[in-house]
């Protein structure tokens, strides 16, 4: 039972941070309806300049910077490319972002040469003995990190001028800006927003506790485990992305204690594709109806 | 002609070319000319099979890439789950045709190469088949997705299934192909053509140059008929396909299963290619890894999505460059630093196929497909057309 109740919370953990990205890929999707490929090269971004500056700048300012470096990255890329193809279908510009992550991802990789740093230095490796129970610390901090981001988020989707203009525009584009919303801001803020929400999240998955893997290309692969999680909640819902991270994340923790630890990461797309065969647009997705 | 009524007129064409075209003299002279130098090309690298080995490489991206060019331009499907099916390929052909190792620990049936071949491609698109349940019933980005389980789903069923795939260690090695009883392996004496002698790696050149034309050829018969017509009906809408008589869940399984089948072609050219099957130790680097996937979707984007020529063009960049940066790598010395971080040939050609990936798609969404056919002036009203995805 102590196993379990251990699984569960480092699951949960996990899941916290698979639901930042997934939160980050659908505001994305929901603001633009782009598929956005290059979420794990924002985390790496974001990982590469903590890792950069932890030792001049202190780990605080680092992660600060981090967090900064892959929202403006985000920005950047809304900006210079998908603000500028507006003819270009969706699907494209999701191909788009798929050039871009192959970028990316290889220029970081090539700077981090041979190293895979951790990057969690205040709660990395330093279990929690509490009640008989071992917790990792990193999964422990991403738990709360995220719920407060996570509530934080969602008061401002609910109640802020530009949580009711992001609703706007995902609903009806064009009457959104016939109501005077600045199409171009929202959908800026929602990169820049879910780039901030990358750099959060790789402070916790370039750690022991999360993968035992540094940052790397591992990083980003991992960043691609969200994806499921935005898929099998549903990509155009914000709750989706919640829920399927934490699907994933306890599904990956719980797969690895009782099957095999290889076995973890198919068994989240496993479960992905279960979800998928049954509700093809998730669980928590609009259904596209159609009849003819 | 009623097809044409679901389909936006810019990005399609009538299906069928009523009145037979003149013959245009200049592009079969063209064709002929680029054929025969393909056929020589082993008696200009001479004994230097180093370029052999790249040529190879892009043939094996040329038959994956005008596969997936059918799933993903021409029904609108996307799929990362190529790596998945090369390694499907690889391991059912070393399975089928291989024998039971040293110690007997590996499962080898022994059949026939020939055999193990066409098998092995029978099984990648049965497996395609299997997958129908999803690749019926999702759309574009959510498919593309779910495909990425495949390869995640490989990646542990090629390192726990070690009877199969030889394991992540020492793998297995794939026996020598052979028709009947020509052999692809050296012998003693060759044959020669002007003066060079035809040895295991020209024969596999000319073995994959074969299979590569087989494959194109196939695909463009399929996308100038029904077939095509019937993807690029779901492409566009799949409402208007279904009242056209489409059988929508269908075609979809059907072009996922026909693009599966050509990237197990792919794999057993792979297996021969390296002289080795053997399962990779992670998702993201190796020959069956997501960085594979994204390369071949890399491909047709650039090629221009739905074009078979393209997918051509798209296979000889991105497998082609980084093969080619190699082999100056090794034969002048670039990239001498690419140890301390300076630029490798890996790198040099993902930033060149990122780049082109991004500029295709922001300006020339018929990639280069669209470009070569205005630069040849050829007549825009093409079957093969790209264009973008509606």
């Amino acid at each position: 039972m102590n196993t379990f109740l251990q699984l569960v919370l480092n699951g949960l953990g996990k899941g916290a941070v698979y639901a930042l990205l997934a939160l980050g890929f659908v505001v994305i999707f929901k603001a633009t309806e782009v598929v956005n490929f290059a979420h794990g090269s924002l985390v790496l971004i974001g990982g590469y300049m903590v890792y950069a500056t932890k030792d001049a700048l202190g780990w605080p300012a680092a992660a600060a910077l981090g967090i900064v470096s892959a929202a403006l990255a985000a920005l950047l890329i809304e900006r210079l490319l998908i603000a500028h193809a507006r003819n270009a279908d969706v699907n494209s510009l999701a191909l788009l972002t798929i050039g871009v992550d192959v970028i990316i991802t290889e220029e970081i990789v090539r700077r981090l040469r041979a190293d895979i740093p951790f990057i969690g230095d205040p709660y990395d490796a330093q279990p929690l003995q509490a009640a008989g129970l071992t917790v990792f610390r990193t999964q422990l901090v991403a738990l709360i990190v995220g719920i407060v981001l996570i509530t934080a988020f969602f008061l401002a989707f609910r109640f802020s001028s530009w949580g009711v203009a992001m609703r706007a525009q995902a609903e009806n584009r064009e009457a959104a800006a016939l109501m005077g919303i600045r199409s171009s801001r929202v959908t800026a803020t929602a990169w820049l927003l879910a780039g901030a929400l990358a750099g959060v999240a790789v402070l916790f998955m370039a750690t022991q506790d999360f993968s035992g893997a540094g940052l790397g290309r591992g990083t980003h692969a991992i960043a691609l485990i969200a994806f499921p999680a935005a898929i099998l909640g549903g990509l155009d819902s914000t709750v989706g992305a919640v829920v399927g991270g934490l699907i994933v994340g306890l599904t990956e923790a719980l797969s690895a204690q009782y099957v095999s630890f290889e076995f973890s990461k198919s068994a989240v797309f496993l479960v992905m594709l279960l979800i998928l065969v049954i509700r093809p647009s998730g669980l928590f997705g609009t259904r596209e109806l159609s009849r003819v | 002609m009623s097809e044409v009524t679901v389909t936006p007129p810019e990005t399609e064409a009538p299906p069928t070319p009523a009145p037979r075209r003149p013959r245009n003299w200049l592009k079969i002279a063209g064709v002929t000319l680029f054929l025969v130098l393909l056929v020589l090309f082993p008696v200009f690298t001479g004994t230097d099979v180093a370029y052999l080995k790249a040529g190879q490489y892009v043939l094996i991206g040329v038959v994956g890439a005008v596969g997936l060019t059918m799933l993903v331009g021409q029904a609108g499907q996307l799929s990362l789950a190529t790596p998945f099916f090369l390694l499907v390929g690889a391991v059912s052909y070393a399975v089928l045709a291989g024998d039971s190792g040293d110690s007997g620990d590996l499962v080898g049936l022994g059949l026939p190469p020939v055999v193990a071949a066409v098998g092995a491609v029978v099984i990648c698109g049965l497996v395609g088949l299997a997958f129908a349940p999803v690749s019926g019933r999702l759309r574009g980005i959510y498919l593309g997705v779910a495909s990425l389980s495949l390869v995640f789903l490989g990646l542990y069923l090629g390192q726990s299934l070690d009877m199969l795939s030889g394991g992540t260690s020492t793998g297995r090695p794939p026996p020598t192909f052979a028709i009947f009883d020509f052999r692809f392996a050296n012998t003693e004496p060759a044959p020669t053509i002007l003066g060079v002698a035809v040895q295991k790696q020209q024969r596999l050149w000319y073995l994959f140059l074969v299979l590569a034309i087989g494959a194109y050829l196939l695909a463009r018969g399929a996308v100038r008929s029904r077939i095509g017509r019937a993807w690029r009906a779901v492409r566009d809408n799949e409402a208007a396909a279904t009242a056209m008589g489409v059988h929508v869940t269908r075609v979809k399984a059907g072009a996922f299963t026909i693009s599966s089948a050509y990237a197990g072609l792919a794999g057993v050219m792979t297996a021969l290619w390296l002289d080795l099957v053997k399962p990779d130790e992670n998702e993201f680097v190796g020959t069956y890894s997501i960085t594979v996937a994204i390369g071949y979707l890399a491909m047709v984007i650039i090629g221009g999505l739905g074009s078979i020529p393209g997918a051509v063009a798209g296979a000889v960049l991105v497998n082609g460059l980084p093969q080619l940066l190699t082999l100056g790598a090794t034969e002048f010395g670039w990239f001498a630093d690419a140890r301390f971080g300076g630029p490798s040939p890996v790198l040099i050609s993902a930033f060149v196929y990122g780049v082109a990936v991004v500029l295709v798609v922001m300006f020339e969404p018929g990639g280069l497909a669209a470009i070569g056919r205005r630069l040849a002036h050829v007549r825009a009203a093409r079957p093969t057309r790209g264009g973008d995805r509606g």
